[in-house]
């Protein structure tokens, strides 16, 4: 029965949408689609915060540059729609589309021409990233605080769904990649799962406070592997030296031309690249493909519209279906992440010499993770 | 491509962000998170073991129970056996003892009997032979009365003598 009323509303809504459109038709006509703007312009980061239902007005948030004369903080409402604040002495406006610096604050000197300041200011990313902060944070603290006051108490509902999530990270990733030494990396590997799951989450949210393509920003993700980097060679063991710099293979492979530690230093280096790519362009593709079939509906209606109500059913229902499986991608993801982080800081720790098998099996283990994502 | 270009106040913002949360939670979350988790496994492990571990006493236990239970039952059917026989030895000794008792008893009436019969007897004998003195000396005395019929007598009697000493 609900399900025969949907396909009644889908399809009302299906024969509905050309007369609604035909009404604007005039108000579309004129400012043409741009779908590569849109698509960008969602993807990418800004220094507002958009309202839904609303493209004039957003939420401000604070710019703050370095200038050529010093610190400047300055609301995002000052410089949006294009125009131009006078902050002291100087002139700040948002470039605009023919600018190398497009969509950045820039300074215009006094004969016209674009400076780039140094940038800190908190964007929608920056701001979407404290909230990010603050839900992770607040929940743990959540979930540590119930702990504390019951502790052979099992947390039930929500808590209790988090409490599984730790622990499955805990026991599934940490415990079985890094044995004994577990305990020492799991309070970073923990963090940097649910920092990842929860800015997933957030970004697949479209209004405020979800939205921020978060880790669709290479940015970010760079952060992240770089923190993974630091902490598998600032606590790597003696051997893991060893075996790039004077690794197990015939002399000549190493000396004089060293072949071999080139490889291994450059094999440090791809890890964490491979780690930032695969998160940043996981993420950014499934945003991507869900606003492209959102605009499929506006370039149809566009043309016909007709044809543009047929294509809202099918793009709604693929879109659907693309955040579907971007909630799994999600959670994959920062599982993923997280997995091969542990991988990594387990073999710059491995104890040597009576455990090649278990290093081995780890490495194709690693492989076939690599595959399959 | 501005997507691919890393934005370097986001790369600082994200710095700050990750590590202040990383700190909050590594001091104040993890710890006790984790801690708890562990300590609740164990706690259900024991808990696990205990049971079982109260489980296979119970089962001991019961058996044990059982074992006291038919033993008890054999020694009250043992006792049981042990009295009945003790309940018809005493009776057969009672019986035995009141025989012989009986026997006695009646052994030394007839005794008494006897005795008494012997005694009887004799003082029947003895009042007979009185009686027959008497009457037999009445009877003399009736013949003595006369004269001649003592010298008859005297005369027979020596008479006899005589011929016993021939």
């Amino acid at each position: 029965m609900t399900r025969l009323k949907l396909i009644i509303i889908t399809l009302l809504i299906a024969i509905a949408a050309p007369f609604a459109h035909a009404g604007e038709a005039a108000d579309t006509a004129s400012s043409k689609i741009n779908p590569k703007e849109i698509i960008f312009e969602h993807l990418g980061d800004r220094y507002g915060w958009e309202m839904p239902f609303d493209h004039h007005h957003s939420i401000p948030l604070p710019i703050i540059v370095v200038a050529s004369d010093g610190l400047h903080c300055f609301s995002s409402a000052c410089v949006e729609h294009g125009k131009s604040y006078k902050d002291g002495d100087i002139t700040f406006c948002i470039a605009g589309e023919d600018s190398k610096y497009h969509g950045k604050v820039v300074e215009i000197a006094a004969d016209g021409e674009e400076i780039k300041p140094l940038d800190f200011s908190i964007t929608k990313n920056a701001c979407a990233l404290f909230i990010t902060v603050l839900i992770v944070a607040g929940i743990m603290l959540w979930l540590a605080a119930f702990l504390r006051k019951h502790p052979y108490k099992a947390p039930r509902k929500g808590l209790g769904g988090v409490e599984a999530c730790v622990t499955f990270i805990y026991d599934g990733a940490v415990k079985s990649t890094l044995g004994p030494k577990a305990a020492r990396f799991a309070p970073y590997l923990l963090t940097v799962f649910f920092f990842i799951l929860v800015m997933n989450l957030t970004g697949l949210v479209v209004i405020f406070p979800g939205g921020a393509n978060l880790t669709g920003n290479i940015a970010v993700t760079l952060v992240l592997a770089i923190c993974t980097f630091l902490v598998t060679n600032l606590f790597a063991n003696k051997h893991y030296w060893k075996e790039i710099l004077w690794p197990d293979v015939p002399l000549w492979l190493k000396f004089p031309l060293p072949i071999m530690p080139v490889i291994e230093i450059f094999g440090m280096f791809t890890k964490p690249a491979a780690l930032t790519v695969r998160l940043f362009a996981n993420m950014m593709g499934g945003h991507m493909i869900v606003i492209t079939l959102t605009l499929l509906i506006f370039i149809f209606s566009a043309i016909n519209p007709v044809a543009g109500g047929a294509s809202t059913v099918v793009s709604l229902i693929f879109s659907i279906f693309m955040l579907l499986i971007d909630v799994l991608v999600s959670f994959i993801q920062a599982y993923v992440f997280t997995l091969l982080s542990a991988i990594f800081i387990g073999l710059a720790n491995e104890e040597h010499g009576h455990e090649k098998e278990a290093h081995t099996a780890k490495e194709i283990g690693k492989d076939v993770v690599d595959a399959i994502i | 491509m501005e997507l691919f270009t890393p934005d370097y106040g986001l790369i600082f913002w994200m710095f700050i962000a990750f590590g202040v949360l990383f700190l909050i939670l590594w001091k104040f979350a993890w710890p006790v998170i984790l801690k708890s988790v562990d300590q609740r496994a164990d706690l259900i492990d024991k808990g696990v073991e205990y049971a079982q571990e109260a489980k296979i006493q119970l089962d001991n236990a019961r058996s044990e129970a059982e074992e006291y239970l038919n033993t008890a039952r054999k020694e009250q059917a043992q006792i049981l056996r042990d009295a009945d026989k003790m309940k018809t030895q005493i009776i057969e000794q009672a019986r035995v003892a009141a025989q012989t008792e009986a026997q006695k008893v009646m052994d030394n009436a007839k005794l008494q009997i006897q005795q008494q019969q012997k005694e009887a007897q004799q003082q029947f004998r003895n009042q007979v032979s009185e009686f027959a003195i008497q009457i037999a000396g009445k009877i003399v005395k009736n013949q003595m009365k006369d004269d001649e019929a003592q010298n008859k007598l005297v005369d027979s009697m020596l008479d006899q003598i005589e011929q016993n000493k021939n």
